[in-house]
């Protein structure tokens, strides 16, 4: 037989190594974007990661729908590559951590432990999402509605701007689309102006948005995005993204 | 046997005599075989089919519950057979009774047809499917003798094939008296379906073979024209098909894509200075568009229908005199199929034109004509074994009522496809359906199957019964967005656009690549895109003549094996030259002068430098899906051979690598050898490799996930698109991929790849037959037989694993435009 279906495939843990190249810049700080969709601070050893949405494989179960219940592991197999490869002393997520309320009840005992690991390997800070109002407080951490970091608000959901007030949020999910050489590649992505940046979400069974739905309507001003390679992230003007 | 009285006065009464394959039916049906009866196109197949229902139900009485199912491919086949059927039931005067039944019935309908079954209910695969999930079945199905497969071919060899396999071991064991007869068009291994039509095991279905008709005359388009090198658009050849549909009375035009036909529809229509009334046929045009142009067919108010594969199965939509299949045909059963549709008379010959559309495909025609002559088949195996679909049926089982996994394995295994099904795969399939059948036992207590105390399997919901019924079939389409056409008027100094009419379906990736303002060809207009909206696409009318942007591939065919192997042996043999254009003989002469002509079992590889890259031409003829995995494998091994390989362009003749060192000087230094470059053990760990991550893999994936339930396409109580189904399969097909490589959703997701997407199992026969065989030429620069490939090149977008590297380069463009300026 010329050809063996063994199904012996490797291992799809999206790559961590910070982008040395991309930086992006926002008030009076600097941060890089990584691989995973996670934002590191390193002037504040901070990582930032947004919509982890934990145990939205399990979510569906009730209805008969049984997606293979492996998604949390692998946001937090990823989650806990990135903290390493950082060093972060600090984790905070930006909210819509879990996919539900009930994803607490649901959570395999051995994701709990590893979930729990992460939360005490760095001081961790959970903000309430629109998923998850209130994350159960037996993982570890504080969970805060939203949070100044170096003069930055941090929140789940953007918000309309004070004067001379700055953001990072989570909550629609970014990708954009680039047309080259007669394709069209979407992909996951930041997006930021001088103001705000919307970070991508992290979880493993996060759908993304078009950042040309009007969703981002009224949000931006001149943007640029970073979208997500395989094993780059490539900035982009926002009159590139279609 | 003989007819009844009845039947033999309605024949005689018409002038008309049974044939000898009707009446060998009939005797194998009053003996109680199931039979395989393979007949041309006009032969009087169908009536063969229902005289033995008909003589049955006549003598049994009617009114005694369904006496026949006859199933067919086609839901418009399925109605206009039922109409067919009307006639002789009037004429003769008997008491039987014939409804349909698609997925178009009406639910009062079906009600109906439950407390009151007809003798002969006309359905499609799927419906089947569905009768057998009913807790009903037994008593719908008790009286049943007759199953009759319409279009057996065409059925067996898709994944429709194997779920109707199934249901139908569930029909045989509610009624197991019931015959089945398989009608099929001119098949190359008849035996397949013989024992696709019997339980494993059993003795083959005996064969009946109808009359031949007449040879078709087929002629191959002699141009004045200068045939083109490469492309498929055969637009040189418009004025030539114009003069042919305006002496013909009634012409249909076949092509291979849905863009072609746009393009060759708007062509004829400049060139259409008799206004004649042409007709556009597609599988994407709007249904009640579709209908309008087989009604003005029928009624023989057309002069010529441009369509695609949409018009090859079913019945007569008019006197078609003329079949005209622009590009070449890419098999021969294809060919036949279609030429079949003029003329449905098999005394008279079909007459058909062959218009390649650029040189190869000269030699392609030729191929198809000599096959098509000797009536000689492509090899179309069934299809077997799917898990993705055996998951299907488990659950389709279960909402029939409780059952023994023993029994069901049984019943299961008695199906000729899966006659080779092991009990641990099948166990496996059952966990799956149960509780996804993962290591990580998540969904005990959401368990689809439930065991009870007496070791029965039942479904705890009834809700998922009804899910099972509006996600059932195998069927996957692309996903689809309707293209509207728009209004634009300005308000306020805004734009605002208002949806009108349908104008059908296209391809989601095509039409979300389009800019505004960009002009594309859709249903026989050149149309400016104006936009998405939730509903689809919307468009302007355009009085551009030549659209932007190049119209999107509908199903691409790879040259057959077959024909495949035709046509390197005309090539091998320079005597068979003769047959050809002067133009091409040219060619192939040139080609001999200053490179090389291979051998029927040689592979010719041509290395030459060109614009500064260095260039690797080879000509394995075996499909443009089977060459296109060849590329990617090849770049991987020059890539570790140093070559630096930048792109490569595959078509279904030859294949082109291009790469930043000589690959001319490291052949004959010795560095790299052809042998081992086309060496057979590229079949496994590169492969894999590639395959784990390619595009082809995720989009098997998903097809495997939605006939299997994973996904579900539509919800109880609201229609759900695919663009909107919970979570992206491709982000699942990541996940179970690090968690979980062995799981069964993998494993079939896999079989179909390599089966169908990828075309391995012919590369390795390729790589086996090219082994020592391989005959290189160092040239200066680019050979005739190259040209044509070389052609395509820039015409042909990058492959999935190089995404990446196309936004690194436009990323990069954008610094280089910006240091510019400083």
């Amino acid at each position: 037989m010329p050809f063996s279906p063994k199904p012996r495939m490797p291992s799809s843990t999206r790559p961590c190594g910070l982008s040395r190249s991309q930086r992006i810049r926002l008030g009076s700080m600097e941060f890089i974007p990584d691989l995973s969709g996670a934002l590191f601070a390193p002037d504040l050893r901070t990582l930032l990661v947004a919509d982890l949405h934990l145990e939205k494989g399990s979510s569906l179960a009730r209805r008969g729908v049984h997606l293979p219940p492996y998604d949390t592991r692998q946001s937090l197999l990823q989650l806990g590559a990135v903290m390493a490869a950082t060093g972060a002393e600090r984790l905070i997520l930006l909210g819509d951590s879990f996919h539900d309320e009930g994803a607490r009840g649901r959570i395999d005992a051995a994701d709990l432990a590893l979930l729990r690991s992460l939360a005490a390997a760095a001081d961790t800070l959970w903000i309430a999402g629109n998923h998850d109002p209130s994350p159960p407080a037996d993982i570890g951490g504080r969970v805060v509605e939203e949070i100044v970091l170096g003069g930055i608000s941090l929140r789940h959901q953007p918000r309309a701007l004070r004067d001379g007030e700055c953001e990072i949020a989570g909550h629609l999910h970014p990708a954009a689309a680039v047309t080259a050489r007669g394709l069209s590649i979407r992909r996951r992505c930041f997006i930021a102006d001088s103001r705000r940046l919307i970070m991508p979400a992290f979880g493993s069974y996060t759908g993304s948005l078009s950042v040309r739905s009007p969703a981002f309507e009224g949000l931006f001003g001149d943007f640029h995005v970073w979208m997500i390679g395989d094993a780059a992230i490539h900035r982009f003007p926002a009159a590139r993204v279609s | 046997m003989s007819l009844p009285r009845r039947f033999q006065d309605w024949f005689a009464a018409r002038g008309w005599t049974p044939r000898a394959h009707q009446l060998a039916v009939l005797a194998h049906a009053v003996a109680r075989d199931t039979v395989l009866l393979i007949s041309p196109t006009g032969g009087g197949k169908t009536l063969a089919g229902f005289l033995p229902s008909l003589a049955e139900i006549t003598a049994r009485g009617p009114g005694q519950g369904i006496h026949t199912l006859y199933v067919s491919p086609l839901k418009a086949l399925a109605m206009d057979i039922a109409r067919n059927l009307e006639a002789p039931i009037a004429e003769m005067g008997l008491p039987v009774t014939v409804e349909t039944r698609t997925g178009d019935t009406p639910q009062a309908r079906r009600q109906r047809q439950r407390q009151k079954p007809p003798d002969i209910l006309i359905t499609t695969p799927e419906q089947v499917s569905l009768l057998v999930a009913d807790p009903q079945a037994g008593h719908l199905l008790k009286g049943l003798r007759m199953v009759i497969l319409d279009e057996l071919h065409a059925l067996v060899t898709s994944k429709r094939g194997v779920l109707l396999s199934l249901a139908l071991t569930r029909v045989q064991s509610h009624a197991p008296e019931a015959i089945r007869i398989g009608l099929s068009a001119t098949v190359a291994d008849p035996d397949a379906l013989r024992a696709w039509l019997v339980p494993a095991g059993a003795a083959p279905a005996p064969l009946v073979m109808g009359q031949p008709g007449a040879r078709p005359n087929i002629r191959i388009l002699a141009s004045v024209e200068r045939v083109p090198w490469s492309g498929h658009s055969a637009l040189y050849a418009i004025p030539e098909v114009y003069g042919e549909i305006r002496r013909a009375k009634m012409t249909l035009v076949f092509v291979n894509t849905r863009s072609q036909a746009e393009v060759i529809f708007q062509a004829l229509w400049e060139a259409n200075e008799d206004n004649l009334p042409i007709a556009l046929h597609h599988g994407s045009l709007d249904v009640a568009q579709r209908r309008k142009v087989e009604a003005a067919m029928a009624a023989g108010r057309l002069r010529a229908v441009v369509c695609t594969s949409t018009l090859e199965l079913g019945i007569d939509w008019g006197e078609v005199d003329l079949v005209v299949h622009v590009g070449a045909p890419k098999g021969s059963s294809r060919l036949l199929q279609r030429i079949g549709r003029s003329n449905h008379r098999l005394d008279l010959p079909s007459e058909a034109l062959l218009v390649p559309s650029n040189r190869f495909e000269v030699l392609e025609c030729q191929a198809a004509r000599e096959a098509a002559a000797e009536n000689a088949q492509d090899t179309d195996y069934p299809m077997v074994r799917k898990l993705d679909v055996l998951a299907q049926h488990i659950l389709g089982r279960a909402c029939a009522g409780p059952f023994r996994p023993d029994e069901l394995f049984a019943e299961v295994s008695s199906a000729w496809t899966y006659r080779t099904l092991t009990r641990e795969d099948f166990d496996k399939a059952i966990d799956y359906v149960a509780t996804g059948g993962y290591a990580l036992r998540a969904y005990e207590r959401h368990a689809k199957l439930k065991a009870q105390p007496d070791g029965l399997l039942r479904l705890p919901h009834p809700r998922l019964a009804l899910a099972y019924r509006l996600n059932m079939g195998t069927i996957i389409e692309d996903e689809m967005l309707k293209g509207r056409l728009a209004h634009v008027k300005r308000r306020l100094g805004k734009r605002v656009v208002t949806a009108g009419r349908t104008l059908g379906e296209a391809e989601e990736w095509f039409l979300s690549q389009l800019t505004i303002g960009q002009t594309f060809l859709f249903a026989g207009e050149v149309l400016r895109f104006e936009g998405l909206d939730e509903t689809g696409a919307l468009a302007t009318r355009s009085q551009a003549q030549e659209p932007m942007v190049p119209s999107y591939q509908g199903g691409k065919f790879p040259l057959s094996t077959y024909l495949a192997t035709r046509v390197r042996t005309m090539l091998a043999r320079p005597a068979d030259w003769k047959q050809l254009p002067p133009q091409v003989q040219g060619w192939l002469s040139l080609q001999r002068f200053r490179s090389a002509i291979p051998g029927p079992e040689q592979m010719l590889a041509e290395t030459f430098p060109r614009a500064g890259k260095h260039y690797l031409v080879c000509y394995p003829f075996e499909g443009r899906l089977a060459h296109q995995t060849l590329g990617m494998l090849l770049t991987r091994r020059l890539e570790r051979a140093g070559m630096q390989p930048l792109g490569f362009v595959a078509s279904d003749y030859a294949l082109a690598v291009w790469m930043a060192r000589d690959l001319s000087l490291g052949l004959a230094s010795g560095r790299v050898a052809l042998g081992q470059l086309f060496d057979e053990d590229m079949m496994g760990d590169d492969l894999e490799a590639w395959l784990a991550e390619s595009a082809l893999m995720k989009r098997s994936f998903r097809n495997v996930a939605i006939i299997a339930g994973l996904i579900e396409r539509r919800q109880p109580g609201r229609e759900k698109t695919a663009r909107q189904m919970t979570v992206n399969t491709d982000l699942i097909y990541d996940v179970l991929r690090s968690h979980e490589p062995d799981h069964l959703l993998l494993r079939a997701a896999w079989e179909d790849a390599a089966d169908g997407l990828i075309d391995a199992w012919r590369l390795g026969a390729l790589l086996r037959r090219i082994r020592g065989g391989i005959v290189h030429k160092a040239l200066d620069t680019v050979s005739p037989l190259a040209v044509p490939v070389m052609l395509e090149i820039g015409r042909e977008s990058v492959y999935g694993g190089a995404h990446d590297a196309v936004l690194a380069e436009a990323a990069d463009a954008l610094i280089d435009e910006a240091m510019r300026l400083v």
